[in-house]
C-alpha cells in the first residue's frame, strides 16, 4: 500500500473535524431525549418516558410525513419521468427555456408557493383540509428535482439511436419506453427519488402554512414540541424522527449505488 | 444454420427528402435493388447516403409522392418496427442495460418468440459472430470490434427481410476494418440476403458492392458494378472521388493527344476532347526515346512493394504512377512516361 503524505491526513482531520461539527449537535440533542431531566444532565438517568409521549401524542404526524412523502414520490414518478423523457426527446429552444424554469422552486421562497396554493384553493373546503392540500404543495416543489436529475441522464445518453436500435428490431413505443428508455435513466430516477423523500419528508416553510391541526406533518409537529414543550419532549422527537428517516435514506442510497 | 432468410426486391420511386429547417437532403431518386444483391451507397459527408438508408428503412418518410416498395408492396407509411429490416447502426445503438446475449435476442423476445427457440436462434447468432464466449458481459464491456459482432448478430437474429448498415466500421482502426470487412462479405453471401451499406470509403465500397450507387449533393451521380464505375465514370466528380485519376490538358491532332509534356497516341480518341483521364496503372515509366510524355519527378514515396511516384508534367497538379522497380529516385530527376491507350478517357 501507498504511503499517506501529510496532506492525506491533514485533509482526513478537516473532514473529520466538520462531521464532528455538524453530527455532535445531532447526538447530544438526541441524548438529551433519553434524560430525565435535561437541566441537571445525564446524571439524573436514562428514560424512555419522553420517547413514549411522542410516539403517543404525535405518531400520527410520522406516518403522515411517510405517507405524504412516498405519494409525493409516486406522483413526481409518475408526471416527472414522462415530463423529462418529452423534454429529451424534442430539443427545441421552447424546451431548453422549460429546463432553465425548472431552478425556479428553489428560488421561489417555499413560502410564496403555499400562499399561492391557499389563495387557489383555499376556499374548497375538503381539499383544503385534507392531506392531498399538502401532498399538492410538495409535488410542486419537488417534482423539479425528480425532472432535472431524469433529464440529466437521458441527455447523456444517445436516447434517440437507443430508441432506433429498438425499433428497427420490431418494439413499439410502449416497449421500447419500458424496456430501453426507462431501465437506462434508473439512476436518475433513484438519485430524483432520493432528493424527493428527503425534501419531502423534511419540507417545514410551505407545509408550516398548509398544514391544519388535523394534517400536521412531522416537521410541523417537531416545532409544535420544542415552542410548547419539554426540551426533552423535542428531542425525543428528532430521535424519532432519525431514526424512521436514516434506514429508508441508506436503503435508497443503496438502491442508487447498487446500480452503478 | 443460414436458413430462414427470405431476400426481397426493394423499389425506390421518387423518393426525395427535404428535412423541416429546408435542408434538400435528397433530390428524388428512383432505383431498383434486385432480391439478394449488396448494393453499396457511397459518397462524401453530407451527401445524403444516411437519409437514404433511413428512408429505407422507415426512419425517415420521403416527402410527398416518394415511394419505398418491397417485393411491390408499399411500404411507405409502414414505422421501421413493421418492416421487418435489421439495422446496424453507425454507434452500434446496443443497449447498455442488457447483456450481449439479451441484445441479440431483443428483437425476438419482441416478437414474442418462444423461449427455447430464442435461445436455440440466440446461441445460433453468437456462433456465427463467433462472440460465444461474450454472452453474459456488459456492453461496455467489449471492445469496438466485439460491439460491431453483437449489433450484426441482433440485428440478424430476427432474419430481416433486409440488412442495412450505416458506416458499420467506420469507428474501428485500420487492420480490424480490413479483417471485419471480408467476414462481412462473406457472411452476406452465405445468407444471400439483400444487404445496403453505406459508407465513405471507396475501398468498402468496391469490395463488398454487387452495385454501387456513388452520391454527390443529394443525387446520384452513378450507378454500376465497381468495375464500371472505376473504369467508366460517367462524370468528373466520380472519376475524382473513386480511386486516383490523372488528368493532362491538350488537343487531338492525328490520332494522339498532343500536350505541352509530349503527345499520346490516341486513335479513339472524342474530336474536340481538351482532357486526357487516365488511372495510375495506365502508366509506365519509359526512358527511351520512344516515352510518350516527359516530366520532372516532385516526389516519390516508397510503400514497400512498390514506389508511388509524383511527376510534374507543367500540369496544375502532378501525374500519379507506381512502379515496382527496384531503384531509388532522386528529386527532380527527368521521368518519361508512357500511357495505355486503353485507359484513356475523356468526359
Ligand atoms: N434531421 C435533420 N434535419 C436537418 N438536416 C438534416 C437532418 N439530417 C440530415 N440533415 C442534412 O441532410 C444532409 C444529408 O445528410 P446525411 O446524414 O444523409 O449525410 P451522409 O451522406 O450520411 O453524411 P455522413 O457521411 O457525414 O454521415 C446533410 O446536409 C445534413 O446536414
Ligand atoms: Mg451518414
Amino acid at each position: 500500500m501507498k504511503r499517506r503524505g501529510a496532506l492525506f491526513w491533514l485533509q482526513l482531520g478537516f473532514t473529520l473535524f466538520v462531521c464532528a461539527f455538524l453530527i455532535v449537535p445531532v447526538f447530544l440533542s438526541m441524548m438529551a431525549g433519553l434524560t430525565v431531566n435535561y437541566l441537571t444532565g445525564i446524571e439524573s438517568g436514562l428514560t424512555l418516558r419522553w420517547v413514549g409521549e411522542v410516539w403517543s401524542g404525535y405518531r400520527d404526524t410520522i406516518f403522515l410525513s411517510m405517507g405524504i412523502a412516498l405519494a409525493c414520490l409516486a406522483g413526481t414518478l409518475v408526471l416527472g419521468i414522462p415530463a423529462a423523457y418529452a423534454l429529451a426527446k424534442r430539443p427545441t429552444a421552447m424546451t431548453r427555456a422549460i429546463e432553465e424554469l425548472l431552478v425556479m422552486p428553489v428560488a421561489v421562497p417555499g413560502l410564496a408557493t403555499a400562499l399561492a396554493l391557499i389563495v387557489t384553493y383555499g376556499a374548497a373546503g375538503g381539499f383544503r383540509t385534507s392531506w392531498t392540500f399538502i401532498l399538492t404543495g410538495h409535488i410542486l416543489f419537488t417534482l423539479p428535482f425528480m425532472v432535472r436529475s431524469v433529464l440529466a441522464v437521458l441527455n447523456a445518453i444517445d436516447l434517440n439511436t437507443l430508441e432506433e436500435g429498438a425499433a428497427s428490431l420490431g418494439a413499439g413505443f410502449t416497449q421500447r419506453f419500458f424496456h430501453v428508455v426507462l431501465p437506462n435513466c434508473r439512476t436518475g430516477i433513484l438519485a430524483g427519488s432520493l432528493m424527493v423523500v428527503t425534501l419531502s419528508m423534511g419540507e417545514f416553510n410551505m407545509t408550516w402554512l398548509l398544514h391544519t391541526p388535523l394534517t400536521k406533518t412531522l416537521p410541523v409537529g417537531l416545532a409544535d414540541a420544542y415552542a410548547s414543550l419539554r426540551l426533552e419532549v423535542g428531542s425525543a422527537y428528532t430521535l424519532i424522527f432519525f431514526l424512521m428517516i436514516m434506514p429508508l435514506l441508506l436503503a435508497l442510497q443503496a438502491m442508487t449505488r447498487h446500480v452503478r | 444454420m443460414t436458413e430462414g432468410f427470405k431476400p426481397i426486391a426493394i423499389t425506390l420511386e421518387n423518393c426525395g427528402k427535404t428535412f423541416a429547417d429546408g435542408t434538400r437532403a435528397l433530390h428524388p431518386l428512383t432505383l431498383e435493388i434486385a432480391a439478394s444483391e449488396t448494393i453499396v451507397f457511397l459518397g462524401p459527408s453530407g451527401c445524403g447516403k444516411t437519409t437514404t438508408l433511413r428512408i429505407i428503412a422507415g426512419l425517415e418518410t420521403p416527402d410527398p409522392g416518394g415511394r419505398v416498395l418491397f417485393d411491390g408492396e408499399d411500404v411507405t407509411a409502414l414505422p421501421i418496427e413493421r418492416r421487418r429490416v435489421g439495422m446496424v447502426f453507425q454507434s452500434y445503438a446496443l443497449f447498455p442495460n442488457m447483456s450481449v446475449a439479451e441484445n441479440v435476442g431483443y428483437g425476438l423476445r419482441v416478437r414474442r418468440v418462444a423461449g427455447a427457440e430464442a435461445a436455440g436462434r440466440v446461441a445460433e447468432m453468437l456462433a456465427m459472430m463467433r462472440i460465444e464466449a461474450l454472452a453474459d458481459r456488459r456492453i461496455d464491456q467489449l471492445s469496438g470490434g466485439q460491439r460491431q459482432r453483437v449489433a450484426l448478430a441482433r440485428a440478424l437474429a430476427v432474419r430481416p427481410r433486409v440488412l442495412l448498415m450505416d458506416e458499420p466500421l467506420t469507428a474501428l482502426d485500420a487492420k480490424l476494418r480490413d479483417a471485419l470487412r471480408l467476414e462481412i462479405d462473406e457472411l452476406l453471401r452465405r445468407l444471400g440476403i439483400t444487404a445496403i451499406y453505406v459508407t465513405h470509403d471507396q475501398a468498402e465500397a468496391m469490395a463488398l458492392g454487387d452495385r454501387i450507387v456513388v452520391m454527390d449533393h443529394g443525387r446520384v451521380a452513378q450507378v454500376g458494378k465497381p468495375r464500371d464505375i472505376y473504369q467508366r465514370p460517367s462524370t468528373r466528380f466520380v472519376a475524382d472521388f473513386i480511386g486516383t485519376m490523372n488528368r493532362i490538358n491538350g488537343t487531338v491532332r492525328d490520332g494522339a493527344f498532343v500536350t505541352a509534356a509530349g503527345a499520346i497516341p490516341w486513335r479513339e480518341a472524342p474530336p474536340g476532347a481538351s482532357e486526357a483521364l487516365f488511372r495510375p496503372e495506365d502508366v509506365t515509366l519509359d526512358d527511351t526515346a520512344e516515352a510518350h510524355l516527359r516530366g520532372r519527378l516532385t516526389a516519390a514515396f516508397f510503400l514497400g512493394d512498390r514506389t508511388r511516384l509524383f511527376i510534374d508534367v507543367g500540369m496544375e497538379k502532378p501525374l500519379v504512377t507506381e512502379t515496382g522497380a527496384r531503384r531509388d529516385f532522386t528529386h527532380d530527376e527527368p521521368i518519361g512516361l508512357r500511357i495505355d491507350p486503353r485507359g484513356l478517357m475523356a468526359l
